[in-house]
């Protein structure tokens, strides 16, 4: 089962986060739950690796944080995306879209 | 952006929050995951082995937050200081040593750097400084001559490149009528001086056009020195008259005391006079030499050569209409600036080498206790690099230390500085033009920033790239002692350069001191020891007396001088004074073809002097006799010469008894026939005169001063005085003497004779001494460097030592190991400072003097002590290896 998983792409991961959090403001754990549980459990992605992606994007200005308290009471930080965040997401998703149709395209052809 | 920004500020200032905050997020993260886990049904631990696979390194998902929110170069820097400042105050021996010696290296080159920036870099204190020139007359063997005033007032009327010429002479007045009698420094100037240096009066106005003729009405600027200390600083000055050689001037404005030029002709004056007014008969005289030369300002966009090319065409002219006293005569143009720092230059640039020398042996020492340091902390990064620090991380730390340390060095070196600067200028104030205008300004401080950073690079690298190179696993095998070999290889590299570095400079200044030791040497044809020079100044009513009443009050002068207590024997003088004053005249011998005009005249030097003159500066007479008390106004003139004038116009015939004829106009005398030869004195220094062209001397009597002359000399004559052995050298017991005849006769400016030698070979002192300062340090830097790498040696090979006295190796062979691997390190240095220095002593060639810049006997004596010190920098550890004891050593491993 484990072998079945998929690397996530390069610079997918963001992607990812953006939709995420596009629905509502969510903590990493959660985030990190939901892309797993959406893609059923064929990406998988290193734990670690999405705290670094979430502080660059809230650099970026894509996502911002603020701390609330979590479904079990507890105090957890909280990401939710901003209007430029969203922007991004459109362009981004967008651009996915294209590729994997275009690729899609080129294999089918064969 | 501005979001990012104060992301970023907010990382960087309140780091411990957002630390905080980041441990927060992934504890709850972490949390999270064992709660998912244990809910699964798995044990506790199994939940935290899962949750820590499926996260990763902690630390390393941490460092990359960090790396991602964008603070991590400044934060880095930030973390590395901290460290770095802990390693360095928990070692503080080395880095107290380390510090002092790069706060020397520094420190010299800070004080040397602010002498060139003050003397050489800075522009000179005048707007637009790069249009000034120095202007001389060029005569066919004496390119910088006075420019006589009628050629002057035709040179600014016919250039066409310069906004504005002027000339200068420098003079003096004597001062009464306001408190005690004064003998003030004066310089008489041509209307368009001011206004061309761009110099505005602090108060009323410069000289107007007309004011500068001959038979102007006498006025006066007054420097702002005088006005406070002489005026009161009174503000209705304008308008006064000061009485000056007893002749009343108007003053007509104040020039403020940020003007003049130190060590050069238009340094502080007291008085600023029109050259007009300055009372010299032979002024309107085309063909008179009387030291007048001159400034220009180019015009806006002139060049140099344009200039040059001008004033060839403008004294072309003028040596067609007046052939008589202009044939051969063209003009000088050299920028002011190099006419002013020229002359230093070399010597300057020469010493700031030597510093940087020092500063780069300074860095090699300090690189080297980096290394021999890295013993203790090799094992420190192998651990580190075993965590997973990056090679450029650990560079980067040592570099951060390095540069702490070289700042800190740089610091005080700088403080250093400030007072070796103030120091060094105040011990040798007549050594340098401009020295009042070295200081530490922006641009020294610039300088010293990134000298400092430099040194740190320099002597931080060599030894990070070393350490980080060294394999981690082997050195934690070893058990942290690390490469030990190439670490000893570099050490070794490291003397062999500093070594030859201090060699270099030990050589330089040993070329230096022998130069000097040969100019104190050479004999200037005089005896100045128990010699005081100074000028008199009769009372301001004689100065419009006639000759013979002057004639009659020297008579009385000199007198007066014989009860001056332990005065032996006296001259006045009034013509060129050895190593001090110029003067001289042109003449033809009498019985040769009478020349066509004044520049197919001869010239010589010419000292007009009295009876006493020979005995008193002890020069040998050679053939006939000297003046006695008959060559009087009313007997036969008479002349001395030379032994070079001798030679020079008479060969091997006898000068005696020929007669030498005069330029008339322009001398005094008409002729004078020649009674005796004396020796050559030295008039242009010990060590200039060899290379002057201008040599052949004649001597004139005093007395035989025409008319005219002597009514002149009323104003001031010098007087040479020569006192008995132990005798008090004192100008206070001639002015006492002095005050015996009246008390308006006064004396100034005395000098011994002995300081007037020694001044003329200031500048070479003084760069002799700092020379010689600069070679020690570096020698004795050099020598702790071999010492350290000597001990550290030894410490290493205790074991072996140890195996090798067991065995039964004498105490002496031990020493032979030590002693001789230090001085292969020596001798190999030696060679390349030997290398070095042929190449780099050529160029202070043109300041040596009696010395080849490759003198064999001072390269010997230099690698002789080098290698001497290194022998006892390394008998030290030496004596240390010897003692050691075989058991204890094999015991230790």
């Amino acid at each position: 089962m484990e072998s079945a998983r998929i690397d996530l792409p390069q610079g997918t991961l963001d992607l990812l986060i953006l939709k995420t959090v596009a629905l509502e403001p969510q903590h990493g754990w959660a985030i990190s739950e939901r892309v797993q549980q959406i893609s059923s459990g064929v990406l998988h992605i290193q734990q670690g690796s999405l705290y670094p992606a979430l502080h660059r994007l809230e650099r970026r200005g894509w996502v911002k944080a603020r701390w609330g308290t979590s479904e079990n009471n507890r105090r957890a930080k909280f990401y939710e995306l901003t209007g430029r965040g969203r922007k991004q997401l459109e362009a981004e998703e967008s651009d996915w879209l294209r590729l994997t149709a275009a690729v899609a395209q080129v294999l089918g052809a064969s | 952006m501005l979001s990012d920004l104060a992301n970023r500020c907010r990382a960087l200032f309140r780091r411990r929050a957002v630390e905080a905050e980041l441990d927060d997020e992934l504890r709850f993260h972490r949390e999270r995951e064992i709660e998912k886990h244990l809910r699964a049904g798995r044990t506790h631990q199994q939940a935290v082995r899962l949750t820590r696979l499926a996260f990763g390194g902690l630390d390393q998902v941490k460092e990359s937050c960090r790396e991602a929110r964008g603070v991590e170069p400044i934060e880095t820097l930030l973390r590395d200081l901290a460290f770095g400042l802990r390693m360095l105050r928990g070692n503080p021996g080395f880095s107290v040593i380390a510090v002092l010696t790069l706060a020397i290296g520094i420190g010299a080159n800070t004080a040397l750097f602010s002498v060139v920036n003050g003397v050489l870099l800075k522009p000179l204190p005048f707007p637009h400084p790069e249009q000034l020139v120095g202007l001389h007359e060029s005569k066919p063997n004496f390119a910088t001559g006075s420019i006589s005033y009628p050629n002057f007032r035709d040179w600014q009327q016919a250039n066409r490149t310069f906004s504005a010429i002027a000339i200068t002479r420098g003079t003096g007045y004597s001062l009464t009528g306001r408190g005690d009698a004064e003998q003030l420094r004066a310089l008489a100037v041509s209307s368009d001086f001011f206004s061309l240096l761009g110099v505005k009066p602090l108060l009323g106005r410069s000289f107007a056009r007309g004011e500068d003729e001959i038979g102007a009405a006498p006025s006066v600027l007054v420097s702002e020195a005088f006005w406070r200390r002489k005026l009161g600083a009174a503000p209705d000055v304008l308008g006064q008259s000061l009485t000056l050689d007893g002749k009343d001037f108007t003053i007509l404005g104040v020039v403020p005391a940020s003007f003049g030029l130190q060590r050069y002709r238009i340094s502080h004056a007291d008085l600023y006079v029109p050259i007009g007014l300055w009372d010299n008969p032979l002024l309107p005289n085309r063909a008179a030499g009387l030291g007048i030369h001159g400034i220009g300002r180019l015009a806006p966009g002139v060049t140099l050569a344009q200039a040059r090319a001008d004033m060839e065409r403008v004294t072309r002219n003028l040596a067609a209409a007046y052939p008589e006293a202009d044939k051969g005569i063209g003009a000088t143009l050299v920028p002011l600036k190099d006419e002013v720092v020229g002359e230093v230059r070399p010597l300057l640039l020469l010493l700031l080498s030597a510093v940087g020398f020092v500063l780069l042996i300074a860095c090699v020492n300090v690189a080297n206790l980096l290394l021999a340091r890295s013993t203790g902390r090799a094992g420190e990064f192998a651990v580190r690099t075993a965590l997973g620090a990056s090679r450029g991380r650990l560079v980067r730390q040592l570099l951060t230390e390095s540069v702490l340390l070289a700042a800190a060095g740089g610091g005080l070196g700088v403080l250093m500085a400030a007072w070796g600067t103030r120091a060094a200028l105040g011990a040798l104030p007549a050594a340098l033009p401009r020295a009042d205008e070295v200081g530490l300004d922006a641009r020294v401080l610039l300088f010293t920033l990134a000298v400092s950073l430099a040194a740190g690079v320099l002597f931080g690298l060599v030894p990070a790239l070393r350490i980080s190179r060294a394999s981690w696993h082997q050195t934690l095998k070893e058990g942290g002692r690390g490469a030990s070999g190439a670490r000893h290889r570099a050490q070794n590299a490291f003397v062999v350069v500093e070594m030859a570095t201090a060699l270099v400079l030990l050589i330089g200044a040993g070329l230096m001191i022998r130069s000097l030791g040969k100019l104190w040497g050479v004999d200037p044809g005089f005896r100045p020891d128990q010699v005081l020079t100074a000028s008199i100044a009769l009372p301001p009513a004689m100065m419009a007396a006639n000759a013979d009443a002057v004639r009659g009050a020297w008579r009385v002068v000199d007198d007066r001088l014989t009860v001056v207590p332990g005065l032996v024997c006296s001259s006045l003088s009034w013509g060129a004074v050895p190593l001090a004053s110029e003067d001289d005249l042109l003449f033809w011998i009498e019985g040769r073809p009478r020349p066509a005009n004044e520049n197919e005249m001869s010239w010589a030097l010419r000292y007009i002097v009295e009876p006493g003159y020979l005995q008193t500066l002890r020069i040998p007479l050679l053939r006939g006799r000297f003046f006695d008390t008959h060559d009087g106004e009313r007997s036969v003139p008479v002349a001395v010469v030379d032994e070079l004038f001798a030679k020079q116009f008479f060969g091997d015939r006898d000068p005696l008894h020929q007669r030498i004829n005069f330029n008339p106009g322009v001398n005094f005398a008409d002729r004078a026939e020649i009674v005796g030869v004396v020796g050559h004195t030295k008039q242009w220094g010990l060590d200039a005169d060899d290379r002057h062209t201008l040599r052949a001397q004649v001597y004139l009597p005093f007395m035989q001063l025409p008319d005219a002359a002597m009514a002149l000399t009323a104003r001031n004559a010098q007087v040479m005085m020569r006192f008995a052995p132990g005798a008090p050298v004192a100008e206070a017991n001639v002015r006492r003497a002095l005050a015996g005849i009246s008390s308006e006769h006064e004396i100034y400016r005395a000098q011994a004779m002995t300081e007037i030698v020694s001044e003329s070979l200031a500048a070479r002192r003084f760069s002799m001494i700092l020379l010689g300062c600069f070679a020690l340090l570096a020698l004795t830097l050099a020598s702790i460097g071999i010492y350290g790498v000597t001990s550290y040696l030894v410490g290493q090979k205790t074991h072996e030592i140890g195996v090798r006295i067991a065995l039964g190796a004498r105490r002496i062979d031990v020493l032979r190991l030590v002693l001789g691997e230090g001085v292969r390190t020596a001798i190999l240095g030696a060679a390349v400072g030997v290398l070095a220095a042929l190449g780099l002593t050529r160029l202070m060639s043109g300041l040596l003097y009696g010395v080849s810049s490759t003198d064999p006997l001072t390269f010997a004596r230099v690698v002789l002590v080098l290698i001497s010190v290194t022998v006892a920098a390394c008998y030290l550890p030496a004596r240390r290896a010897m003692g050691i004891d075989p058991t204890l050593a094999l015991r230790r491993e």
